[in-house]
């Protein structure tokens, strides 16, 4: 049977018709591909920014070579299919960490570039973009570019969350965080409301490097939005973790979720159980930066879990301005559609521009949710979420996205787009930019 | 006894996906590293991220193995880099179309050449190192398809067939010499070789990598990886050969 081609949310179903399978960059001669081509990592994007139905994937994770650790300064060059847990195992026991990481370590560099990540620090220290000292660039004519803030400035502009659409990333330079421990000390504390969650993470983004919020999303009145603000910094103390060794996932997902098995019911009691496990108002623990960062991995292949219908996830900004009453409305409005979600995560942006012309993130607030894949109500509700967005001066993010409406997410883009489209490779595209970037 | 994790690695055909998860493995453990192979940017790029995965020192040498002139010259390099060698690792070799080899005499020779004639040239120079060191261990990468011809890669499998045979030899020659010889047979491997071949019970290399490395450290001599390999070619082995010719799926 032939690989599949898919991305985290299993929806849409976009195979290729070639596939690539990249084993040296030195190898890769863009010009005798046949167009469209997209560059393909390990597919944890949850929409189609990943997938080009029909035309070229060149899949990355073979080309993961490190090509250069400053170990005294903390500057790594890698080929773009290494992944961050791969990259981990070699800067950890030397005391460095990414500079920004999502909520998994299975990403490939090239993609945490396209994508322009951001993860619990985003208040801190913006967007992975800004930590990228220079990226080397293949161009389908042919061309390679080796750029950098100052160097070929547009292009890397334009490649900091630009999908992979300007072009294929085969190198990327980043400049890491020193760490002298691999331990979080980390609180937990239980919010009651959505007001208390805001004013909670407001109150803790001037001390703590990583802050999030899981919110339960199908409570509903004054108790909507209530969860617990989770915030965390790594110990300081030179304990001798940083040696310590890699776990392993714990298990599996070996088929299919059933439809009921991620339904409405059971969901709301996971999330009754998650919120009312914690008994006290506050919850500290000193954990290892694998539970902190990345809960999800222990867990392969979690979201098959979902079934065959697969799931959406779903990712919005909105200014802080106003932005409480808008994710009030957005949680209504979601509830009236009748979406269920597994804990929503909310987080609050900082001020750090990123110098991705198409990065999502913006100072404000910011809300995340999975859920199964429904009907035409569900996609209903989630238009009007992005009027809502929209109406704010928010946005949406495309690493996300598996839906959104094209003029809509022109309209969010404009100005963006207007600085972006010059500088996308023609010979490149995705079954997400066919979808959303023309009339 | 000499410590079983070897620290001082010469590495025949560094940029094979196999022997880049091998090197890999060692690097971590902070191994000291001669890489020969064809290629120099790719070498260069393997020599680089061996270095940034802990490898102690590792050095490049680039040269067309099928030139059998500077054999000599690379096992005189690699044993003034690494002094005392602890492990050779045979790695490269190449995975021609059958179809096209079938009606071409001089490709199916020139395929040899690379797979078994220069591999058994490596094999026996630094068989005579290690014998004269009285340590070390010589891993050469068969294939099970040397256990048994068919049609769909016998020139493949008669080279690997030759390196197995000439490896088992070495091992009843050296056993009493301190020598340890591995000779490595896996299964199906996604690599660039079989690319957009589709076999049953394909794995990764660096499945293989973990089996090998655990392998020179237990002194085996045959290893089947996946091991479920050792079954299936002792069946494939027994059957005889007016009925194998019938199995035309082989």
């Amino acid at each position: 049977m032939a690989k599949r081609y898919e991305s985290w949310g299993r929806f849409p179903d976009a195979q290729p018709s070639t596939v690539v399978d990249l084993a040296w960059t030195q190898d890769l001669e863009l010009p005798s591909l046949s167009s469209p081509i997209l560059a393909y990592g390990k597919g944890r994007s949850y929409g189609d920014v990943c997938l080009n139905s029909d035309g070229t994937l060149v899949a990355m994770e073979q080309c993961a070579r490190i090509l250069d650790f400053d170990r005294e300064n903390g500057v790594v060059t890698a080929e773009a299919g290494i992944s961050i847990q791969d990259l981990l195992r070699v800067i950890v026991p030397h005391g460095w960490f990414v500079p920004v990481t999502p909520g998994t370590k299975y990403v490939t560099l090239g993609g945490a570039v396209a994508n322009d990540v951001h993860g619990k620090n985003h208040h801190r220290v913006g967007t992975f973009g800004c930590h990228v000292r220079a990226l080397t660039l293949h161009r389908t004519d042919g061309t390679v570019y080796v750029c950098t803030p100052s160097q070929h400035a547009d292009v890397f502009a334009a490649t900091i969350g630009g999908m992979g659409l300007t072009g294929i990333i085969t190198t990327v330079t980043v400049a890491l965080l020193p760490i002298a421990s691999r331990m979080i000390d980390e609180e937990s504390i239980k919010a009651r409301s959505l007001r208390e969650v805001i004013e909670l993470t407001m109150a803790s983004d001037h001390d703590w490097d990583y802050t999030v919020s899981w919110i339960d999303v199908l409570a509903s009145g004054s108790s909507l939005g209530k969860g617990l603000v989770l915030r965390g910094n790594f110990s300081t103390v030179s304990d001798g973790t940083l040696q310590a060794t890699w776990n392993e996932p714990l298990l599996r997902i070996p088929f299919q979720g059933p439809a009921w098995l991620l339904s409405k019911p059971t969901i709301a009691l996971f999330n009754t159980v998650w919120y009312g496990k914690q008994f006290g108002r506050m919850h500290r623990r000193h954990i290892d930066l694998e539970p902190f960062f990345y809960p999800l991995d222990a867990v392969e292949r979690w979201n098959i879990l979902y079934g065959s219908r697969g799931m959406l996830q779903y990712q919005c900004v909105v200014p802080l301005d106003g932005g409480e009453d808008a994710m009030r409305r957005i949680l209504s409005t979601m509830q009236a559609g009748g979406i269920s979600s597994f804990l929503a995560v909310l987080k609050m942006f900082g001020a750090a521009r990123s110098p991705g012309i198409m990065s999502f993130p913006r100072p404000g607030l910011t809300l995340t949710l999975d859920m199964p894949i429904g009907g035409k109500r569900m996609f209903d509700a989630l238009d009007r979420c992005d009027e809502i967005v929209h109406e704010m001066g928010g946005r949406i993010y495309p690493a996300k996205d598996a839906r959104v409406n094209g003029a809509m997410f022109r309209a969010m883009y404009a100005d963006e787009l207007a600085q972006f489209r010059p500088l996308i490779d023609p010979g490149m595209s995705s079954t997400f930019w066919r979808r959303v970037s023309e009339e | 006894m000499a410590s079983q994790t070897p620290t001082r690695i010469v590495i025949i055909g560094a940029t094979s996906a196999i022997a880049q998860e091998v090197a890999k493995l060692y690097a971590v453990q902070g191994a000291r590293l001669f890489c020969v192979a064809r290629d120099e940017s790719k070498v260069m790029a393997v020599a680089a991220d061996l270095r940034a995965r802990g490898a102690e020192e590792v050095a490049v040498y680039v040269a067309d193995l099928l030139m059998r002139d500077v054999h000599a010259n690379i096992v005189e390099q690699s044993r003034t880099f690494l002094g005392t060698i602890d492990c050779v690792i045979i790695a490269h070799g190449v995975l021609p179309d059958q179809h096209t080899l079938d009606h071409d005499v001089d490709a199916t020779i020139a395929s040899f050449m690379v797979n078994a004639v220069s591999v058994i040239s490596f094999a026996h120079r630094y068989a005579d190192v290690l014998e004269e060191q009285g340590s070390g261990t010589l891993v050469g990468i068969s294939s099970v398809a040397g256990d048994r011809g068919r049609a769909s890669n016998y020139a493949y499998g008669a080279a690997k067939a030759a390196v197995t045979t000439f490896f088992s030899g070495l091992n009843v020659r050296l056993r009493q010499k301190g020598v340890y010889v591995l000779t490595v047979k896996p299964g199906p491997v996604d690599t660039p070789m079989t690319r957009g071949i589709t076999l049953p019970l394909m794995v990764p290399p660096r499945v293989v990598a973990s089996d090998i490395v655990r392998a020179v450290a237990r002194r085996t001599m045959v290893l089947y990886t996946p091991g479920v390999w050792r079954f299936i070619m002792a069946l494939v082995r027994a059957i005889p050969e007016f009925i194998f010719v019938k199995l035309t799926k082989f």
